[in-house]
């Protein structure tokens, strides 16, 4: 009898393990093939040649293959969309966390949830449909689909993020210290931005990172708003960003040239691993502290 | 009881040969090799052509239309596909075109637009960025916005080729879909692209080309000379298998013709 059960509990521990391997094996699969599909070009062409030159020209002859343009963009675009959605988000998760009534926070927390569950191509269409007219007409620029446009949409698309995490961490502020400030005369918004947000700086900071991750990442929403020209980045040009040089012309590649969109891939999943690496660092901290 | 099965077997066979109007069932691979632009009519007749006949295997190998041209007169396919007529000196080497379809692009602008026609040599002029505001062309004083199609794509190469501009274009957008150039054309008034004839909408403006507007008829008499043709490669001297030939003379007759139109091309018949 004892016996029995002791099987059956090694047979699900198995199962649980083989269940376990499967992400870890995916993410290894994922980064061998990144790796073993990425270096040919890059080999090929240069890596100094592939990241720094700044004219991308896949079909022409002969071809030229430099993607600073598009690093350029996605870094300019992800620090934009945190410049303009950081403030927001922060402000909005300290309304929610200690000012808003009740009623109202849940109002908000919903709408918030929502904004995390509407797909980015949803994003990519409302963008394309209202934001890039807009912008066009605003700024008496002949075409609205730029940076600008990406930058905007970026923004909005990781709210939620910044907003959610940040909540958590000003929530895990203990109350002694608010109390305490309270307590000694400072008023509740000398509370929380002197108090209660250096308590929570890690926690936010992961936030932010998040953020980033999001940002960098997103590719149907800013392929449908930046127009796709691979110039350099300027915020009222049409721009390409790493994601959508990889997605944009991987249907028709051929050679050479889907070799080089690998190693745009492979190039991207380096940013990210290095901003996955800065957000456990942050989370680490925030446990900490 | 099995011989009824076999009865039935027979009974469908005779069925089908009478659908299809074939004596005997082949068995086989087509292979076809050549242009990128011929993916998407391929594809469609392939498909329709393996879901008529069982047991023949299509296969298309995207190389471009020069290496199509190669294959078949290498012996390494049975069909070439290419998306330019074939030159005087690759018919002297023994090659045959047959048109399958032709692949007519409209330019296409807003419908404020005042500019109702334009020629090829102006077209070319505004992708390179010799031209840059509507007035010059007769519109109002705005600036002309491109807008084309990514690297790689089959209508990009066909109106490059076409209009002469090759690596040239100055896009302001390169947009992934048809349907993305016409959205944005359709929605900014100063904005020009150009698109497959066949997906051309009401919310968009096709200019005539020298003063022949784009349609079917125009497009297969040759008049509208934004259009190339997408053909069939053979050799003179072998004979075709037996199902490339039946895939030869399914794509060129009658019932193809829908199938290619869907495609977004005007069938050659």
């Amino acid at each position: 009898m004892k016996n029995k059960k002791q099987i059956l509990e090694t047979a699900i521990h198995g199962i649980f393990l083989v269940l376990g391997l499967i992400t870890v094996g995916s993410v290894l699969l994922i980064t061998i093939y990144l790796v073993i599909a990425g270096i040919p070009a890059i080999r090929e062409i240069g890596l100094f040649k592939f990241l720094f030159n700044d004219t991308w020209k896949s079909t022409a002859q002969p071809p030229s293959f430099g993607i600073l343009p598009f690093i350029l963009t996605s870094i300019y675009g992800t620090a934009g969309a945190i410049i303009l959605g950081v403030p927001i988000g922060f402000l909005t998760s300290v309304y929610l966390a200690k000012l808003a009534p009740p009623k109202m926070r849940s109002v908000v927390s919903s709408a918030v949830s929502l904004l995390a569950g509407i797909p980015s191509v949803v994003y990519g269409l409302v963008g394309m449909l209202i934001l890039v007219p807009g912008i066009r007409k605003l700024f008496h620029i002949p075409d609205g689909s730029s940076l600008l446009a990406a930058i905007i949409v970026l923004a909005i698309m990781i709210l939620p993020s910044i907003i959610n995490v940040s909540i958590t961490a000003l929530e895990a502020v203990p109350k002694e210290y608010e109390d305490a400030s309270l307590a000694l005369g400072a008023t509740p918004i000398e509370t929380y931005f002197r108090v209660s947000f250096p308590a929570a700086k890690s926690g936010i900071a992961a936030a932010v990172v998040l953020g980033v991750g999001r940002a960098i990442g997103e590719a149907m929403a800013v392929m449908m708003v930046s127009g796709n020209a691979p110039n350099m980045p300027s915020l009222f040009q049409s721009v390409r960003f790493l994601t959508t040089a990889v997605a944009s012309e991987m249907s028709y590649a051929s050679g050479l040239q889907r070799e080089a969109l690998f190693s745009i891939a492979l190039v991207l999943f380096l940013f990210i691993m290095l901003i996955n690496a800065a957000l456990n660092f942050f989370l680490k901290r925030s446990k900490e502290g | 009881m099995k011989r009824k099965i076999i009865a039935l077997t027979l009974a469908a066979a005779a069925a089908l040969t009478a659908l299809t109007g074939c004596s005997e069932k082949a068995t086989g691979t087509v292979a076809t090799d050549g242009s990128t632009s011929m993916e998407e009519v391929i594809g469609v007749l392939g498909e329709a052509f393996m879901d008529d006949n069982e047991g023949i295997t299509f296969t298309y190998n995207p190389t471009g239309s020069g290496s199509g041209i190669q294959a078949v007169q290498e012996g390494r396919c049975d069909i070439g596909l290419s998306s330019r007529s074939l030159k005087d000196e690759e018919k002297e080497s023994g090659l045959t075109e047959t048109v399958l379809a032709y692949d007519g692009i409209a330019i296409i602008v807003h419908p404020d637009n005042q500019v109702k026609d334009l020629d090829v040599e102006t077209i070319s002029k505004i992708y390179k960025g010799e031209i840059t505001n509507w007035s010059e062309v007769g519109g109002k004083d705005s600036e002309i916005v491109l807008i084309g199609r990514e690297a790689g794509s089959g209508t990009r190469d066909g109106f490059e080729s076409i209009t002469e501009t090759e690596d040239q274009c100055k896009y302001r957008q390169e947009l992934t879909s048809t349907g993305d150039v016409i959205t944005t054309v359709s929605q900014n008034s100063d904005a020009i692209g150009y698109a497959s004839l066949a997906s051309v909408n009401d919310s968009v403006k096709a200019l005539s080309v020298g003063g022949v507007s784009p349609s079917e008829s125009t497009i297969k008499d040759g008049t509208y000379v934004i259009q190339r043709p997408f053909v069939l490669v053979t050799k003179n001297d072998t004979k075709l298998s037996e199902a490339a030939q039946k895939f030869f003379d399914f794509a060129t007759s009658d019932d193809a013709v829908e199938l290619i139109s869907k495609a977004g091309v005007v069938a050659a018949k």
